[in-house]
C-alpha cells in the first residue's frame, strides 16, 4: 500500500538503532519487567522475535490481551446450551473451540448446532434478517476496539429475532488488578494501541500517578514496540513515571469520542468473571434496560449453575497475567497443542500459548 | 482479536464507505464511528472504522525517531 511504502515502520536499520540505545539505557544491576496487555502486540514480539533484540534483564510479559482466552466457562457454556436449543449461534472464528466446562460451540456444531462463523456482527444482523423465522444470537465476545462495533448494530434495531449475547470486557480494570499484584512487580506497562483509539489516554493515567509505572501506548509494527519499550526505558532512567503515546498516527488524546458515546448510550458496566484472574470490578459491559429486549442472557434464560475454568494441570491462569512463560507449563506442546488445546490461551489465535506454539515450530526448536 | 488493518477510503454512500485494502482489494466498511473522507485512510476491526488515520502524524513520529537517534548518537 502506499502509505506503508513511504512510511517504513518495518525498517530493519532503525530497528537495529533502536535496539542499541535500549541496549545502552537498560540497568545494568536490576531487572526490568515490561507487560504489555494485547494479542496482537504478542503476535509482533513474538513474529519479529522482538525479545531476541532486548538485553536478558528486561522481560517483556503478555498480560490478559486476548479477549477469547478470559471469557469464563460459564459464557462459553451458555452459548453452548442456546446453540444446543436450536438457535443459530454467530460468532468470531476464534472463540469456536474454546473450551467451556464440557463442551465447545465446535462441540455443540459438530452434534448438529447451527453454529456460524462470522467476519463481523454486521454479518450476524444480516443473517437474522434474512433468516426471519430462525432466532440468531451473536455472542459479542472483544474489548473496547469491537464493543462499539456492536453497540452501532444495537442502536440500528436488528430485527426481533436477532439477540445479542454480551460478554465484552474493558481493559483498564485488569491492568489495574496487574498493577496491584504484589509478587509481579510490573516496571512499565505497553497500553494496547487499538483499544487506545477508542477509549484515548485518560484511563491509564492512574498507572504512572498512583503506581508509578510508566505507561506508553504502542501501535503494532515492531518498530513501535521497540520504540514502546525504550520509551519506557527513558522514564525509568529518568525515574520519572509518565503516561506516553507513541502511537499517535492512530491515537488521540481524547481516543474515539463517537464511538464511546455509543457505548454509554447502549452499555452499562459491571463486574465480571475473567477465565483465569477471578471477578474484577466494572470490567463488564451490560445491555442497558432500553435495549434488554436485544439481550439473550434474559431472552432465553439459560441458567448455567456450575462452571469449571481450568482444566487439570493447565496453566492458563498464570500465561494471562504473565506469571509463567507458555513453555513453563508442563502441558504445553506435550498434551495442549494447536490440534487439541486443553487451555483456553492454546486456542485463539492471539493466545500466548497458540503464538508461541506456533514460532516454536517454526525456528523447529 | 483486536487486530486492525488500515485501508483507504475509495468512495462513500451513506454509513458503507468502499475501502481499499492494498492491490486494489475493495470492501464495503462500515463507516458510522468516524467522521471520515473519501481518501483518507482508516483503521478497520471487523468490517468497522474505527479511526482515521493521520498520515502527517505517521511520517513526523518516524522524522522525530530518527531525530532522537541521531542527537543520542552524536552526544
Amino acid at each position: 500500500m502506499e502509505m506503508a511504502e513511504k512510511l517504513r515502520f518495518r525498517d530493519a536499520d532503525l530497528a537495529k538503532r533502536v535496539a542499541n540505545k535500549i541496549q545502552e539505557l537498560a540497568p545494568k544491576q536490576s531487572a526490568v519487567k515490561i507487560c504489555h496487555v494485547c494479542g496482537t502486540h504478542e503476535w509482533t514480539i513474538t513474529h519479529f522475535g522482538l525479545r531476541s533484540l532486548l538485553p536478558q534483564n528486561i522481560e517483556v510479559i503478555a498480560g490478559p490481551g486476548c479477549p477469547v482466552c478470559i471469557v469464563p466457562a460459564s459464557e462459553i457454556d451458555e452459548a453452548v446450551q442456546l446453540a444446543l436449543k436450536g438457535i443459530i449461534v454467530a460468532c468470531f472464528g476464534d472463540l469456536l473451540r474454546v473450551p467451556g466446562s464440557k463442551m465447545s460451540l465446535l462441540d455443540a456444531k459438530a452434534e448438529g448446532a447451527d453454529v456460524r462463523v462470522i467476519y463481523g456482527v454486521g454479518d450476524a444482523v444480516r443473517m437474522a434478517a434474512k433468516k426471519s423465522d430462525k432466532e440468531c444470537v451473536f455472542f459479542a465476545v472483544g474489548f473496547e476496539t469491537t464493543s462499539p462495533s456492536t453497540a452501532v448494530e444495537i442502536t440500528n434495531k436488528p430485527s426481533e429475532n436477532m439477540s445479542f449475547l454480551i460478554s465484552h470486557r474493558t481493559i483498564p480494570p485488569a491492568m489495574k488488578l496487574l498493577a496491584e499484584m504484589k509478587d509481579l512487580n510490573l516496571n512499565g506497562f505497553i497500553a494496547p494501541g487499538h483499544v487506545s483509539t477508542i477509549i484515548g489516554l485518560k484511563p491509564y493515567e492512574a498507572f504512572p500517578k498512583r503506581y508509578g509505572i510508566p505507561t506508553v501506548v504502542a501501535g503494532f509494527e515492531p518498530l513501535d514496540l521497540l520504540f514502546g519499550v525504550y520509551m519506557i526505558l527513558k522514564q525509568l532512567s529518568r525515574d520519572k513515571p509518565a503516561l506516553e503515546n507513541e502511537y499517535t498516527r492512530a491515537v488521540h488524546e481524547e481516543g474515539n469520542i463517537k464511538a464511546q458515546e455509543l457505548l454509554q448510550k447502549v452499555f452499562e458496566i459491571t463486574e465480571g468473571r475473567w477465565r483465569g484472574l477471578g471477578t474484577i470490578a466494572q470490567s463488564k459491559l451490560k445491555l442497558r434496560e432500553e435495549y434488554s429486549v436485544y439481550d439473550a442472557h434474559l431472552k432465553y434464560d439459560v441458567k448455567i449453575e456450575q462452571s469449571v475454568d481450568t482444566q487439570p494441570g493447565c496453566k492458563c491462569h498464570l500465561v494471562v497475567i504473565g506469571k509463567i512463560r507458555p513453555t513453563e507449563c508442563s502441558l504445553f506442546m506435550k498434551k495442549c497443542t494447536p490440534q487439541k488445546p486443553i487451555g483456553a490461551c492454546m486456542v485463539s489465535s492471539e493466545g500466548t500459548c497458540r503464538i508461541w506454539a506456533k514460532t516454536i515450530n517454526r525456528f523447529n526448536e | 482479536m483486536c487486530l486492525a488493518i488500515p485501508g483507504k477510503i475509495m468512495s462513500i454512500k451513506g454509513d458503507k464507505a468502499q475501502v481499499d485494502f492494498g492491490e486494489h482489494v475493495l470492501r464495503e466498511v462500515n463507516i458510522t464511528l468516524v467522521n471520515a473522507r473519501t481518501g483518507d485512510y482508516v483503521l478497520v476491526h471487523a468490517g468497522y472504522a474505527i479511526q482515521v488515520l493521520d498520515e502527517k502524524e505517521a511520517q513526523e513520529t518516524l522524522d522525530l525517531w530518527n531525530q532522537i537517534l541521531e542527537a543520542e548518537t552524536q552526544r
